[in-house]
C-alpha cells in the first residue's frame, strides 16, 4: 500500500462528508433557531432518498437535477410540520418534543415500509462508475458531483442568512426570541420557514445520498445519529461548523474503515463524539459560549 | 462581638469589567447588615461570591474563622449560609411545603422531622395555610416569603437576602421587616441583605455598606450613611429617601 | 402535584390497587398463552419504565441510551450462565455491578464536565451506540452473529436457572414490577427523593439549599442503571438469544421511555399505565388489522405513531395525572 491509497480514501471521505455535512446543516439550522432537536431528521433524509429513487426509476430523472424539486417538497413538508405540529411544543420540555418527533419518525419510516417494502433501492446512473484522474488521485465522479452540489447548496443558504432581509430576521429570532416579538417579527412563521429550510437541506442531501448509498426504510436512526455527531463535533447551531464537522467525520470514518475494519468505524465516530461532548461541548469549530 | 463573616480585598472581573473592586467589610455575629448602591454596583456579584456561585479573582471570604473562597454553593450552604435569589426560584412543580422540606432535609435525615421543621418555618412566615399549594401558583409576595422560608429551613448562621422587598407593597414590606427583625432577635440570626427599598434598610439595618462601581464608598450606621455626600451624589440623589 | 400523587393514597385508590394486584396474580389461570406473552411484555416495559423514570421523572436527567444497561445485564448473566453455569440469580449481582459501574462512569463524566440537557441525552446515545458496535466485534460473545442460551423443550420450570415456561416468566416479571414500584415508592418519599425532585425542578436552587447535586444525580444514574440491567437479565433468559444490533439498539432505548412519558413522567403508576396502554394498543392494532385481512408490514406502526402523536399533543403531562384527577383519586383538591 502506498500513501496514494490513504489520499484517495481521504478525498472520498471529504466528498461524502460534505453531503452528510449538508444533511447535518439542516439539523443545526433548525436547532440554532427553533431550539428543537429534530429526532426525525434521518427519516426525513430517507424520504428524500426515496423521492430520488422513484423519480429516477420511473422517469429517469437524475438525482443531481432533482435535488432542487425534492428540496422544495421537503421545504413544504418541514414548514407545515413546524407550523401545525411542532409549534405548540416550542415551550414544552425536551422529552415532550422528543416523543413528538419520535412519533413522526415512526410514521415516516413505516409509511415508507408500506409503500416501498423492505428491499434496498438504489440509483444506477450512467456515470456511476466514472472517475476523474487528478495526478495520483482517482476521484469518483458521483461523489465529486455530490460534494460540489453540497457546497453549492450550503453557499446558497449562507448567502440567504447573511444577505437577505428574511435571513436577517431569522437570525434575530435565534438571538433573541422576545426581542424579535417586540419588534413585530412573526416568529411562528419565521420558525416554520427555518424548519422548512432545514428540511430543504435534508431534501438536497437525501437526493445526493441516493447516488452514494442504497436506501431502506429503517435507515433513519443511523442518519439521525450521524447528523447529531456531525453537528456536535462542528458546534450545535453553527452553520460552517456543520460542514466542517461533516468533512472531519467523513474523513475519519473513511480512514478508520481503511486502517481497521469498516464495520467498526462507527466506534471511532462515537468515541470522538464523547470526547467532544466532554472537553469541547461548543464543538471543535464552535466559538466558546 | 466577633465577626461572623469577613470579606477582605475581594475582587471579581468579567472580561476586563471590574464588578467588585478590592472590597472589604465585616459582618458581626447577630448583626443586620445592608449593602446598598445603584444598579450595576456589583452587589449581586458580591452575593454570588459569598454564596459560592462565582469564585473571586482576588481577596478572601472568611466565615466563622474559616476561609470559604472557591467552595461550591452547596458546601457553603452546609457551612451555614442560606440565600435567596433576586429573581425568585422556587421548585415550581412542588408544593409550598415540599419546597421547604427539601431545605429542612439538609440537616435532618428523616422526612417527618423535616416536615415538622418546615411546618414551624411556614407558620413563622404566614405560609402554613398555603402549604399544599403548588409553588408556581403563588403570588409574588408569597413566593418571596417561600424563598425566605426555604433559606431559613437550612438552619443558617448567616442569611443572604437579595432584594426580598422588591416588588412588595408597603404593608407587605413592613410585614417582611418585622419577620426579619423577629428572626434576628429570637434566634440571633445574622442577616446580610442587598436592598433598594430604603424604608426597609433604615428600619432593619444596624450597619450599611454603600457600593459604587464595585467599591465601597461609605460604611456606617444608616442615618449616618444617608447624610454622606458621596452617597447622596452617587446613589440617593436619584431616589427618594 | 405530580410528585405528590403517590403520597395521599385514598381508600378508594388502595382498594383499587389491591384488586388489581389480585387480578394480575390469578390472571394466568384464565389467560391463554398469547395473552400471557402480552402481559409479560407489558411488565417488561412497566419495569424498565419505572427504572428509567428514576433518572428522568425524579431526578430530571434525560437518558436516551438505556439500552446499554439492558445489554450489559443481558450479556453478563448470559455469559456467566452459558460458559460457567452460574445461575442468573447469582449472575444478576454481576450484572448490577457492571451496569452500575458504567452508569457511574457515564454520570461521572457527564456531571463533572457539566454536560446537560440535550447534550447529556446525546452523550447517553453515544455510549450505547459505542457498546453496540463494540459487542458486534466481541467474538467472545459471538459478535454480530449473536449469542444463544441453551434451550430445550421444558416440561417443568426451573426457577433457579430460569429455564422454563411462560408462566414462570409471567410471575417473575410481575414480581419485578411490583418490587420496582415499592422501591420507587420508598425512594421518592425519602430524603433522596426530595433531593432528586429539587434537582429536577431547579438545579441551581437545589445547590443553594445545600444539596450536593453531583452526588445525587450520580446516585440516580447508578440506581436506574442497576435496575435496568435486571430487565436485561430477564430479556436474555426470556428470549434466549442476544444480538448486539437488537439489545443495544437505539430502538430499545426509545421503546423503554415511551411508557413512562405516555403514562405520566415522575409518577409511580404512569409507567405501568403507559405500558398497559401502549402494548395493549400495539396488540389491538395487530389483531384488528389481521381480522380486517390487512397484511401490510408497517401499517401497525403507522397507527401506533399516530396514537403516540395524538396523546402527547393532547395530554402533555401523560395519561395518569389526567386519569387520576378524573377518577377523583386525589386525596385533596388543589
Amino acid at each position: 500500500m502506498s500513501t496514494d491509497i490513504y489520499l484517495n480514501v481521504a478525498v472520498s471521505g471529504v466528498l461524502t462528508g460534505l453531503v452528510y455535512g449538508l444533511m447535518a446543516l439542516g439539523l443545526s439550522v433548525i436547532f440554532g433557531v427553533v431550539r428543537v432537536v429534530n429526532f426525525a431528521h434521518g427519516e426525513m433524509t430517507t424520504v428524500a432518498m426515496y423521492f430520488a429513487v422513484v423519480l429516477f426509476a420511473t422517469l429517469g430523472l437524475d438525482p443531481l437535477l432533482m435535488m432542487v424539486p425534492i428540496a422544495g417538497v421537503l421545504f413544504v413538508f418541514g414548514y407545515a410540520m413546524q407550523r401545525w405540529l411542532i409549534n405548540p411544543f416550542i415551550s414544552r420540555p425536551e422529552h415532550s418534543q422528543f416523543i413528538l418527533l419520535v412519533a413522526v419518525a415512526i410514521i415516516l419510516a413505516n409509511g415508507l415500509l408500506i409503500v416501498f417494502g423492505p428491499d434496498a433501492r438504489s440509483v444506477q446512473t450512467s456515470y456511476a462508475f466514472d472517475s476523474f484522474k487528478i495526478g495520483p488521485l482517482i476521484v469518483d465522479a458521483t461523489k465529486a458531483f455530490a460534494g460540489l452540489a453540497a457546497i453549492a447548496v450550503a453557499a446558497a443558504l449562507f448567502a440567504f442568512f447573511r444577505f437577505t432581509r428574511l435571513g436577517t430576521a431569522i437570525r434575530a429570532c435565534a438571538d433573541n426570541y422576545t426581542g424579535a416579538q417586540v419588534i413585530g417579527l412573526n416568529v411562528p412563521r419565521l420558525y416554520a420557514l427555518t424548519f422548512g429550510l432545514g428540511a430543504a437541506c435534508v431534501g438536497a442531501a437525501g437526493a445526493m445520498l441516493a447516488l452514494v448509498t442504497d436506501v431502506t426504510p429503517p435507515l433513519g436512526p443511523s442518519f439521525t445519529l450521524l447528523a447529531f455527531v456531525i453537528v456536535i463535533v462542528g458546534g450545535l447551531g453553527s452553520m460552517s461548523g456543520a460542514l466542517a464537522g461533516g468533512i472531519l467525520i467523513g474523513v475519519i470514518a473513511a480512514l478508520a474503515g481503511l486502517f481497521y475494519t469498516p464495520s467498526a468505524k462507527g466506534m471511532f465516530v462515537f468515541a470522538i463524539l464523547v470526547l467532544v461532548l466532554l472537553f469541547r461541548p461548543q464543538g471543535i469549530f464552535g466559538r466558546r459560549a | 462581638m466577633s465577626a461572623l463573616l469577613s470579606v477582605d480585598g475581594l475582587s471579581k472581573r468579567f472580561r476586563g469589567l471590574v464588578a467588585v473592586d478590592r472590597l472589604s467589610f465585616q459582618v458581626d455575629q447577630g448583626d443586620i447588615f445592608a449593602v446598598i448602591g445603584p444598579n450595576g454596583a456589583g452587589k449581586t456579584t458580591l452575593f454570588n461570591m459569598i454564596a459560592g456561585v462565582f469564585s473571586p479573582d482576588g481577596g478572601t471570604i472568611v466565615l466563622s474563622g474559616e476561609r470559604i473562597n472557591d467552595l461550591s454553593p452547596d458546601r457553603i450552604c452546609r457551612r451555614g449560609v442560606g440565600r435567596t435569589f433576586q429573581i425568585v426560584r422556587p421548585f415550581p412543580a412542588l408544593s409550598v411545603e415540599d419546597n421547604v422540606i427539601v431545605a429542612a432535609l439538609l440537616h435532618r435525615h428523616l422526612v417527618p422531622d423535616a416536615r415538622a421543621h418546615a411546618g414551624e418555618v411556614l407558620r413563622q412566615l404566614d405560609l402554613y395555610d398555603k402549604r399544599a399549594q403548588r409553588a408556581s401558583g403563588l403570588t409574588l409576595p408569597d413566593r418571596k416569603r417561600l424563598e425566605l422560608a426555604r433559606a431559613l429551613a437550612t438552619d443558617p448562621k448567616l442569611l443572604l437576602l437579595d432584594e426580598v422587598m422588591a416588588g412588595l407593597r408597603p404593608t407587605e414590606t413592613d410585614r417582611m421587616v418585622s419577620i426579619l427583625k423577629e428572626l434576628n432577635r429570637s434566634r440571633g440570626l445574622t442577616i446580610l441583605l442587598i436592598e433598594h427599598v430604603m424604608r426597609a434598610v433604615m428600619a432593619l439595618a444596624a450597619r450599611v455598606l454603600v457600593m459604587h462601581h464595585g467599591a465601597a464608598i461609605a460604611e456606617g450606621a444608616p442615618d449616618q450613611v444617608v447624610r454622606d455626600r458621596a452617597v447622596i451624589e452617587s446613589y440617593l440623589g436619584a431616589e427618594t429617601v | 402535584m405530580i410528585a405528590r400523587l403517590a403520597e395521599n393514597v385514598s381508600l378508594r385508590a388502595a382498594i383499587a390497587l389491591v384488586l388489581l394486584l389480585l387480578a394480575l396474580f390469578v390472571a394466568p389461570w384464565f389467560a391463554n398463552d398469547y395473552l400471557l406473552t402480552v402481559l409479560i411484555l407489558i411488565f417488561y416495559f412497566a419495569y424498565t419504565g419505572q427504572a428509567w423514570n428514576i433518572m428522568m421523572g425524579f431526578a430530571g436527567q434525560l437518558s436516551l441510551g438505556h439500552a446499554i444497561y439492558i445489554g450489559l445485564g443481558a450479556y453478563t448473566t448470559a455469559v456467566l450462565f452459558s460458559f460457567f453455569g452460574v445461575s442468573p440469580w447469582v449472575g444478576s449481582f454481576a450484572a448490577i455491578l457492571m451496569a452500575a459501574l458504567w452508569g457511574a462512569m457515564i454520570g461521572f463524566l457527564a456531571f463533572r464536565f457539566r454536560v446537560g440537557g440535550v447534550y447529556f441525552a446525546i452523550l447517553t446515545i453515544a455510549f450505547a451506540e459505542f457498546a453496540r458496535i463494540g459487542f458486534d466485534h466481541l467474538s467472545y460473545v459471538g459478535g454480530s452473529a449473536g449469542f444463544f442460551l441453551p434451550v430445550a423443550n421444558y416440561t417443568q420450570s426451573d426457577l433457579w436457572t430460569l429455564r422454563g415456561k411462560p408462566i414462570m416468566f409471567y410471575y417473575l416479571s410481575l414480581g419485578m414490577t411490583v418490587a420496582a414500584v415499592v422501591l420507587c415508592h420508598i425512594m421518592v418519599r425519602s430524603r433522596l427523593g426530595y433531593f432528586w425532585k429539587a434537582i429536577r425542578e431547579d438545579e441551581e436552587a437545589a445547590r443553594a439549599v445545600g444539596i450536593n447535586t453531583f452526588r445525587y444525580k450520580l446516585i440516580a444514574v447508578v440506581i436506574s442503571a442497576a435496575m435496568t440491567s435486571l430487565a436485561g437479565v430477564f430479556f436474555a433468559f426470556y428470549y434466549n438469544n442476544l444480538f448486539p444490533e437488537e439489545v443495544f439498539s437505539i430502538n430499545r432505548s426509545i421503546e423503554l421511555i415511551l411508557a413512562p412519558i405516555f403514562g405520566g413522567l415522575g409518577t409511580l403508576f404512569g409507567p405501568i399505565l403507559g405500558a398497559f396502554m401502549l402494548t395493549g394498543l400495539a396488540e389491538t392494532l395487530t389483531t384488528t388489522l389481521a381480522a380486517l385481512g390487512v397484511d401490510v408490514p408497517g401499517a401497525k406502526q403507522v397507527f401506533y405513531g399516530i396514537c403516540l402523536l395524538l396523546v402527547i399533543t393532547v395530554l402533555p403531562e401523560g395519561v395518569w395525572p389526567w386519569l387520576y384527577r378524573r377518577l377523583g383519586l386525589a386525596g385533596r383538591s388543589e
